[in-house]
């Protein structure tokens, strides 16, 4: 049982703060453009392709450093040549535009690198047992990927709350016009800020993908349950992103390592009105319970945990 | 004498449909303090937001013998064009000092004004340099709406309405500001309804009457003309 919860929870972290590379990103872009971008998790999967390209030419990890940065090029470009264009229309069009984009990604993936998972693979030099707990082995790469994650958390907090640039682009968010007039050029923050969102999306795939499966299903596979991050803590709100993302990552974990089923918990009374779904275990429900999550948010606060406005 | 530093010449904006500036023009020179004055709603604020890039202009604005109209908002700001818009837009959520750091253009350029200078003419705003600007009161919002903009070193600083619903001790510190910004060798355009702290301080003055000049003098000769007065700006 304590195995249980360590494994569980140390796994729930990494996978929360997996899921906070993209959600801080998207809750920035979030702030900046109004709408959610559907495309988001396609940049996740470009990391991880492209990471695959470049770590099976040259090496891990000239693709950890240079994937994340092609993807947050990519991302710019789209911010400049795409968004910028089609924010004159307003917010549907914008919103159908990153829809239309994570298909044109998913496609293009699938024209390059064909419809089945890629091998990309733990490089050697991570390829090895960090410690063993009750006879139960946890891998090195796992603490790797935490490592990096909890990295970049410290690394955009400092930025962002620390530096002159960080506060050009809190200020931009909530009063671009006011930031311009001081002379800030305000498309290209947001930009820059857009390519950096996309940028941590495709760090954490490329760290994401040899743990998981590279397959061009993958941003199809996470982008709802981003948006069951984003829209429980709170639209637009860093700290709540933070929180739900944990959370999030916390019960998906726990949930899935549980084999008990609702009868067992419960009792046998439920069966009569629940039928068979009484006897599913907590496991086999695991995939319901961020969607239920966020049906419920949105019943009982619509603002998330953490956000000041209505979804 | 060469041309004056910012030269509007037969400015034209519109909101819509509705023709606000109907060919407005005025200077104001290197080292000037100059007014431009009016009843509510005349379009003031808009022939600044319009100099700014911020409503679309047409005719001619020339900023240090350049013509500026069709620059974007930041491109405006940054040939040394600075502005302090009427409704005192701080940044709420960030401390005093973060806001008055926003305001500068870049790290490297050591402008007139330092954050110490700031303070030193306003040891109110050094006593709150660490809370955040949305708990300031509205005299010393101004104030740091002004100094922010001063942060960013313009050569011209226009600045709408500061004196508005302030009490009197905050207007004649408004007015000591300008004064001090006016030693510095930078240009002033203010924006006033009243004749308050306009009269006292500027060398030039502008009458604006829907969409247009209707007077331009000395603030002597301003007082001598009771006729303007009453029809352009008392009430
Ligand atoms: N954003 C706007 N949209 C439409 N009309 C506006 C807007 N801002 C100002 N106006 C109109 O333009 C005219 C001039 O306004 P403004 O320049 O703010 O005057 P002033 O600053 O002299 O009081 C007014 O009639 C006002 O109603
Ligand atoms: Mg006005």
């Amino acid at each position: 049982m304590l195995e249980l919860v360590i494994f569980s929870s140390l796994n729930g972290v990494l996978y929360g703060m997996l899921l906070f590379m993209l959600a801080s990103g998207l809750t920035l872009i979030f702030s900046m453009m109004g709408v959610l971008n559907f495309a988001h998790a396609s940049f996740y999967m470009l990391g991880a392709y492209f990471g695959f390209e470049i770590s099976r030419r040259i090496g891990f990890w000239p693709g950890f450093v240079v994937a994340p940065l092609l993807v947050g090029a990519v991302g710019a470009l789209v911010e400049r040549y795409g968004l910028r264009q089609v924010h004159r229309h307003g917010h549907v069009a914008e919103l159908l535009f990153t829809f239309g984009l994570a298909f044109v990604i998913e496609e293009l993936v699938q024209m390059f690198w064909g419809k089945l998972p890629v091998d990309y693979r733990v490089p050697a030099s991570l390829d090895f047992t960090a410690f063993t707990l009750f006879q139960t082995t946890y891998p090195a790469y796992r603490m790797f990927m935490l490592l990096v994650a909890v990295g970049m958390f410290v690394f955009l907090l400092a930025i962002l709350t620390r530096t002159r640039v960080g506060l050009i682009i809190q200020a931009a968010l909530t009063h671009p016009n006011t930031v311009a007039m001081l002379g800030h050029d305000v498309p290209r923050i947001f930009m820059m800020v857009f390519g950096v969102g996309s940028a941590l999306a495709g760090l954490a795939g490329v760290i994401a993908g040899p743990a998981l499966v590279t397959q061009p299903s993958m941003a199809a596979l996470l982008g709802p349950i981003l948006f069951v991050v984003v829209v429980v803590g709170g639209l637009g709100s860093l700290p709540g992103a933070f929180v739900a993302s944990l959370l999030i990552g916390l019960i998906q974990t726990f949930a899935v390592a549980i084999n008990l089923s609702l009868s067992d918990i419960f009792g046998s009374g439920g069966a009569a009105i629940f039928g068979d779904l009484w006897q599913a275990t907590v496991a086999q429900l695991a995939p319901v319970i961020p969607y239920l999550l966020l049906v419920l948010i949105l019943i009982f606060r619509p603002t998330g945990l953490m956000g000041t406005r209505e979804t | 004498m060469g041309e004056p530093m910012l030269q509007v010449r037969d400015l034209h904006a519109y909101y819509g449909k509705s023709h606000i500036l109907q060919g407005v023009t005025f200077d104001v020179g290197e080292g000037e303090i100059v007014s431009l004055l009016g009843r509510n709603g005349v379009g003031r604020s808009t022939t600044i937001k319009a100099i700014m890039g911020d409503v679309p202009p047409s005719g001619s604005i020339r900023f240090k013998g350049r013509e500026i109209v069709g620059l974007k908002p930041h491109q405006v700001a940054r040939l040394g064009l600075g502005y302090v818009p009427e409704n005192r837009d701080i940044f709420p959520g960030l401390t005093v000092r973060q806001n008055l750091l926003l305001g500068q253009k870049s790290t490297r350029h050591k402008g007139r004004w330092s954050v110490e200078d700031l303070f030193e003419v306003f040891p109110r705003l050094k006593e709150r340099a660490d809370t955040p600007g949305g708990v300031l009161s509205g005299g010393e919002q101004q104030m740091l709406t002004i100094c922010r903009t001063l942060m960013g070193d313009p050569d011209l600083i226009m600045i709408d309405e500061p004196t508005e619903g302030l009490s009197p001790m905050m207007v004649e510190l408004v007015g000591k500001l300008l004064a001090e910004i006016a030693e510095r060798g930078v240009s002033i355009l203010l924006v006033e309804q009243k004749l308050t702290i306009a009269l006292r301080i500027s060398h030039r003055l502008y009458v604006m009457g829907h969409g247009h000049i209707v007077f331009e003098g000395t603030p002597a000769a301003l007082n001598a003309d009771a006729a303007v007065r009453k029809e352009w700006l008392e009430v």
